[in-house]
């Protein structure tokens, strides 16, 4: 886990990739209790939606993009704010990686602001968010 | 341009849904972390809910019947809008403590704002939402912005 002291604005986060598969999309929509047919009806989100194929839900990739901030802070420090917009779309069976770099740190109030990103495999970010978090 | 928002929709600018009270259990946040592929232990033993837990919380409880076709229930919160292609925007929370086991919440969603944009292939309509959420006790847990953009 990171120490204020050593944290340099530039440091990358660890990224980390991400795969779901229709039992994962399954289940993250059963917790969160959606129904949306796109999330889980093939034929549904194709034939009459026009989709290319499933699609992922923007809030599970947001919550991606928020694992970098929670993975890379621990218990060490306090998330402040999260934002997350969903720019565009991204499909079951696509690999999606997760980042983020140091943008600013702020010495008086011990807090970092954190740059965030969701790409696809193409290197489009598809998903840009951002952080504040605050150390002890 | 020609204004697509009528005063019967920016007069609901302002108003609110009916406050949802949810009693936060240890297996939902253990639900939610494990869906979403957390790693840290503490939201994968559901000591403490990951940030964009709560979303779910918003999502109403109806019967398939009450929902439409493509599975979505009416958000009764936004007015029906002259532009009928609906996507997620931007999300933006602040957070003031974590939601644990046992939280008794309050949730409140509000309209914020309603407002037209002329975009590159034609009309946009911002429709931006704020969710509020508190302890029944009163104390605040965060709160959170949300846009959608009809086109």
């Amino acid at each position: 886990m990171p120490k204020f002291e050593d944290i340099r604005s530039g440091d990358a986060l660890p990224s980390r990739d991400h795969t779901a598969g229709i039992v994962q999309l399954f289940m993250y929509n059963a917790a969160i209790w959606n129904p949306h047919r796109i999330h889980f009806d093939h034929a549904y989100a194709t034939e009459e939606e026009g989709y290319p194929g499933i699609v992922l839900d923007g809030p599970l990739q947001g919550d991606w993009v928020a694992q970098v901030v929670t993975d890379w802070i621990g218990d060490d420090a306090t998330l402040v704010s999260f934002g997350y917009a969903n720019r565009q779309a991204a499909f079951l069976g696509e690999t999606m990686t997760a980042g983020g770099v140091v943008e600013a740190k702020d010495d008086a109030s011990r807090e970092v602001r954190l740059k965030l990103f969701l790409q696809n495999a193409r290197g489009e970010t598809t998903i840009p968010g951002h952080a504040v978090v605050r150390f002890p | 341009m020609a204004e697509l928002l009528t005063p019967e929709i920016k007069a609901r600018i302002g108003t609110a849904s009916p406050e949802i009270r949810v009693e936060v259990t240890r297996r939902d946040i253990q639900k939610y972390a494990v869906s979403t592929g957390q790693r840290a232990r503490k939201y994968l033993d559901g000591d403490e809910a990951p940030p964009l837990f709560h979303f779910g919380y918003s999502m109403e409880i109806l019967p398939p019947e009450q929902l439409r076709k493509d599975g979505i229930a009416e958000d009764k919160l936004i007015p029906p809008l002259p532009l009928k292609r609906v996507m997620a925007g931007n999300s933006d929370t602040t957070y003031h403590r974590a939601i644990r086991p046992g939280d008794r919440l309050v949730i409140t969603r509000r309209l914020k704002d309603i407002y037209e944009k002329q975009g590159k292939s034609g009309p946009l309509i911002f429709v931006v939402t704020e969710t509020l959420i508190e302890t029944a006790a009163g104390e605040p847990v965060l709160n959170e912005v949300t846009s959608l953009i009809a086109r």
